[in-house]
């Protein structure tokens, strides 16, 4: 394989991986769920809480402005990542859900009226639909998802009929499937939206860890990500939006650092990012998540994505000689996810079987219901998915414990 | 908790020596599958919406009667073979026991036979829902029957 070296160096980063569950070696593949964390991430965090942890901004004091210094320096290398034009448009989250309630409320509730629909597609995780649920029904709004085809390929037909049936006010999708593993024509999309008046929203939770990220070549309104799926911490995400878009929305919480003055004959909003940032944040995770960037970025995102397309084609080839076993989203752009079914046998069944084999899958729905039920797949899949330390080895030690599986459940 | 009732206690001891002849994880679950594949299910014309405890994978059903003897008996199925298994354990344990002896039960068996990690609420596969559904209906008709 033309990159099977790169675990080699990279997985003496990832302490977890030499553990054993069941007395037998860890063999994690539950990557899409949340990615293990190397030791900058996990030393950083403790050189923090150990030397220099105080609340950030407005301290006079040594620490809070090391701290300040550490959390801000995390905001800019998530907005250089993703090629923001100013990190003030980078609002740090506890996640991409939080991030999505956030223009959910705050864009949502100053934009959106009755009758106004908000697209989204059949492929979205909850976390991309719900909000916009809450919102529309508070409002009178609806929302409206567009068709996948059979392959797990977005129907573009029908997303371009939607934009004229509907003339939505805003069109949210994911960049990459956390089920599927497909890859949307993001920019295609936005473009396309935006001629239709619409802003765009794009969920990078499962394209952080795997591609390069440019959200000016995107052309999207808003983009959110998480980072504990990149080998960050869990607890802090992203909200990168247009600038002058942001400057316009309302707060959506209140309380502390989101102010610049606070009287009860009116109180004054802070200038962004911190509009949007009330309370304190999430310290360490912001330094980690910096960390997990600068990591990522050493190794090379362009050498991972080669890696984890490498580990996909080998994966599908390693499944689909056990028998019985169907691939659901083939795709043929893909991020390191295979989701798979054998008919007859409930997912869970095998996910168990696995894992009592030291294997680390994940099975059910995977937080995408709809797409479940509009592929017919009621039980949901069992789904592998991988991470830049994945080996072949490892894939072939999977598909060893489902067939052994497969053995015990026929 | 109370001491358990003679009944479900020595059904549970039943159940630890069965599975004390497994030490590997994958020959007691060999030995769930088996249990599951044998266990009596519930009526197909039962398995409706209403007795169906929604876990977040593997769906299950419940059905409880009332037997004359004023025991409590349970039919219970699973479409996951292995949650079925878990499911059977659970009626072999609980079924035509006396109501009060089913709602006060103390389940230690699935300690003592190392398959406690599914009564997690993290494995969302409906047994902790289902144990809880029948200590409820029990507790109910214990209460009509005081």
């Amino acid at each position: 394989m033309a990159n099977s070296s790169l675990p080699d160096r990279i997985r003496r980063d990832f302490p977890i991986l030499e553990r054993e569950v069941h007395g037998k070696p860890l063999v994690y593949l539950d990557n899409a769920a949340s990615a293990q964390k190397p030791l900058a991430v996990i030393e950083g965090q403790r050189e923090y809480l150990s030397n220099y942890h105080a609340n950030i901004h407005r301290g006079a004091h040594q620490l809070a402005q090391l701290a300040t210094e550490a959390f801000e320096g995390g905001r800019r290398k998530v907005a250089e990542h993703i090629g923001a034009p100013n990190a003030a448009e980078v609002i740090f989250t506890a996640g991409s859900t939080d991030a999505v309630n956030l223009v959910a409320q705050s864009w949502g509730r100053a934009n959106l009226s009755q009758g106004d629909v908000v697209l989204v597609t059949r492929m979205e995780h909850h976390a991309n639909i719900v909000p916009w649920q809450m919102i529309c029904e508070a409002v009178g709004a609806k929302v409206e998802p567009v068709n996948v085809h059979e392959d797990g390929t977005l129907d573009l037909g029908d997303f371009h009929a939607a934009l004229e049936r509907f003339s939505p006010k805003m069109v949210a999708f994911v960049h990459a499937s956390n089920t599927l593993g497909t890859i949307n024509p993001v920019a295609d999309l936005c473009r396309a939206a935006s001629d239709a008046g619409a802003l765009t929203l794009v969920d990078g939770s499962q394209a952080l860890p795997h591609l390069t990220i440019d959200v000016k070549a995107i052309g999207c309104d808003f983009y959110v990500a998480t980072a504990h799926k990149a080998y960050g911490p869990t607890g802090i995400g992203f909200l990168w939006g247009r600038r002058a878009i942001l400057e316009a929305m309302p707060p959506w919480r209140g309380g502390g650092e989101m102010i610049q003055s606070v009287s009860f004959d009116g109180t004054t909003y802070n200038t962004l990012p911190h509009k949007f940032e009330a309370g304190t944040p999430h310290i360490s995770g912001g330094i980690a998540f910096g960390l997990a960037i600068d990591w990522m970025r050493g190794v090379g995102v362009e050498t991972i994505a080669a890696h984890e397309r490498s580990l996909v084609a080998y994966a599908h080839n390693a499944l689909e000689t056990l028998k019985g076993v169907r691939i659901i989203g083939t795709a043929p752009e893909k991020v390191g996810v295979v989701s798979l079914v054998v008919d007859g046998i409930h997912p869970y069944d095998l996910g168990t079987l696995m894992d009592g084999q030291g294997v680390a899958v994940r099975t059910g729905h995977h937080c995408t219901e709809p797409l479940m039920h509009h592929l017919g797949l009621e039980s949901g899949t069992l789904r592998m998915s991988f991470a830049a330390y994945t080996t072949p080895r490892e894939i072939d030690v999977a598909a060893a414990a489902l067939a052994r599986a497969l053995a015990m459940l026929r | 908790m109370a001491e358990n009732h003679p009944l479900i206690e020595a059904r549970q001891q039943e159940v630890i020596a069965d599975f004390a002849v497994f030490d590997d994880w994958m020959d007691k679950y060999e030995h769930l599958i088996e249990l599951g594949k044998d266990i009596p299910t519930i009526d197909e014309a039962r398995k409706t919406d209403s007795h169906l405890i929604k876990g977040c994978q593997s769906r299950v059903w419940l059905a409880a009667d009332s037997a004359a003897d004023g025991n409590v008996h349970f039919t219970a199925d699973s479409d996951a073979i292995i949650t079925k298994g878990l499911v059977g354990l659970m009626v072999q344990v609980l079924s035509d026991a006396p109501a009060r002896a089913i709602a006060e039960a103390d389940l230690h068996f699935l300690d003592a036979i190392g398959l406690h990690q599914h009564l997690s609420p993290t494995r969302s596969n409906g047994l902790a829902s289902m144990v809880q559904q029948m200590r409820l209906y029990a507790a109910a008709l214990a209460a009509r029957q005081a």
